[in-house]
């Protein structure tokens, strides 16, 4: 983490934030039966990783089904920026026909990453409906209708900004940061 | 990361181990989309793709075909038996020609070792190098050696024996670039008369014992023996080109070892292999083909996303 940033979130309150979304996911999920939630390749299979162990240690469910998806070869930018092409790894040994779908990744901000994970999803089959769930909600970036169901922050940020979750090995390493765009 | 360090993919000499590496990771997330239910990416759903082939092939058309689709590009297919070629139309003219039906990407096999380089520096489209005569066929080496590393991780340090006709075989020369910028060594194995005199510059070694060959080898590459690009007689017969250079079932007990065989196909059973090593476990020729259709997604899909949007 460089001077020119700012903390969001302290360890203390992500932890807190991350107990209240898996507390939220078994509310409307319970048991997380006939649900299947889904990372979101790069940064959202963290968050999914971290919920899901917490589903886990505290709510004793033994079989979650989740998957980890890549959305690179979906994405409407290709050919029109100089972002990087390669794919991450899509791990998604799941059956996901006629269930609940919980897309996580963790932050949103224009919401063409969640676009193309609607459209990528499609190719496993038709769930009977999808929800997302979000660490950040970065506000008023928006560029196409998509709001989260479950979130964890609302935070205010320049368009330049770059808003990071960094995920310690232990939670008390873990933080939300934003990091100003002249750093 | 960066993107390819080529416009084209003529061959593989001319690409860097970076460029190897970036196909195969792309290959390899390609590789799980061609097994999902539904098959199918739309990243060149606004690029057209011509398959331009002067040559006959089967296997590296559809493949080819197979993974534009996949990738959701307009895909048109040109074959020069059935075209103005015939009329003694020029390579240039064909090309432009389709060009003028605002083409992306060319794909081209042609007879002529350096086809795909002439049309490169003349027309202004991205080209692809599907085979050129005896030159290069560098997708055939990309998802040979992508094969290879599947089934024996890292190639630093492996050796690979390629036999049979080396001389006529674009798959080999493409083959010892690919093997060699991965690391692996090369080693050439047939008749003398099969493998070209100044070879060893390249920097692969040469065994004309089949046996000994294999029995230092981690892989062993069979080609095809290619009869059409014979002038002459090479070897006294097919026969003899079996007896002695044939991989079968009793060579390979011979030398006590397990090796990961391939071959690019179309195979003539019989000759330069066996059916029963052919159909073997140690024969990965049919994972050779389905890996075929993802390196080649990930060829046009790195080399589509060089080509600028009308809008940029």
């Amino acid at each position: 983490m460089s001077n020119a940033s700012k903390i969001l979130l302290t360890s203390t309150k992500l932890t807190l934030i991350l107990q209240r979304l898996a507390c939220q996911l078994v509310e409307n999920h319970p048991g997380c039966e006939n649900t299947v939630l889904i990372g979101l390749q790069p940064r959202g299979i963290h968050l999914l990783d971290r919920l899901v162990a917490i589903l886990k240690e505290e709510y004793a469910l033994e079989t979650i089904e989740s998957g980890y998806l890549d959305t690179t070869f979906f994405r409407d930018d290709f050919r029109r920026t100089q972002k990087i092409l390669a794919a991450s790894p899509t791990d998604l040994n799941v059956q996901i026909e006629g269930k609940s779908v919980v897309l996580i990744d963790d932050v949103l901000f224009t919401g063409r990453s969640i676009r193309a994970a609607l459209t990528a999803i499609d190719s496993y089959g038709r769930p009977s409906n999808i929800e997302l769930l979000t660490l950040i909600d970065r506000r008023f970036s928006r560029h196409l209708p998509i709001q989260p169901d479950y979130l964890g922050a609302q935070i205010d940020a320049l368009e330049g900004d770059k808003v990071r979750v960094k995920w310690g090995d232990r939670p008390a390493d873990s933080m939300v940061y934003l990091e100003n765009k002249d750093a | 990361m960066s993107n390819l360090s080529v416009n084209h993919l003529l061959g593989i000499k001319g690409l860097t181990e970076a460029d190897i590496r970036l196909l195969f990771e792309t290959a390899m997330q390609f590789k799980e989309v061609i097994n999902r239910p539904i098959k199918k990416v739309p990243s060149l759903r606004d690029i057209t793709i011509a398959n331009v082939f002067f040559e006959n092939s089967t296997r590296t058309k559809l493949s080819f075909e197979l993974a534009e689709k996949r990738l959701s590009a307009d895909v048109i297919n040109f074959s020069a038996n059935q075209s103005s070629v015939l009329k003694g139309e020029t390579l240039v003219d064909t090309v432009n020609n389709i060009l003028a039906m605002k083409v992306d990407v060319v794909v081209m096999r042609h007879p002529h070792p350096g086809a795909a380089q002439f049309l490169s520096e003349r027309v202004d489209t991205c080209i692809v190098n599907a085979g050129d005569g005896t030159h290069e066929h560098p997708t055939q080496a990309l998802l040979d050696a992508f094969s290879l590393e599947e089934h024996l991780g890292d190639l630093r340090g492996k050796r690979v024996t390629i036999v049979g006709d080396i001389r006529h075989s674009r798959v080999a020369l493409s083959n010892i670039y690919a093997l060699q910028l991965l690391g692996a060594e090369v080693q050439l194995c047939g008749p003398k008369s099969l493998i070209p005199k100044h070879v060893t510059s390249l920097g692969v070694s040469v065994e004309t014992d089949l046996i000994k060959a294999l029995k230092s080898s981690d892989a062993v590459n069979m080609l095809r023996v290619q009869h059409e690009r014979m002038e002459l007689s090479y070897f006294p017969s097919t026969r003899e080109y079996a007896q002695l250079y044939g991989l079968t079932l009793d060579k390979l007990q011979t030398i006590k070892k397990e090796l990961v065989i391939l071959h690019p196909g179309p195979i003539n059973r019989g000759v330069e292999i066996t059916s029963e090593v052919a159909d073997s476990d140690q024969a990965i020729i049919l994972d050779q083909v389905e890996n075929g259709v993802a390196i080649r997604m990930a060829v046009l899909y790195l080399l589509a996303s060089k080509i600028s949007t009308p809008a940029t």
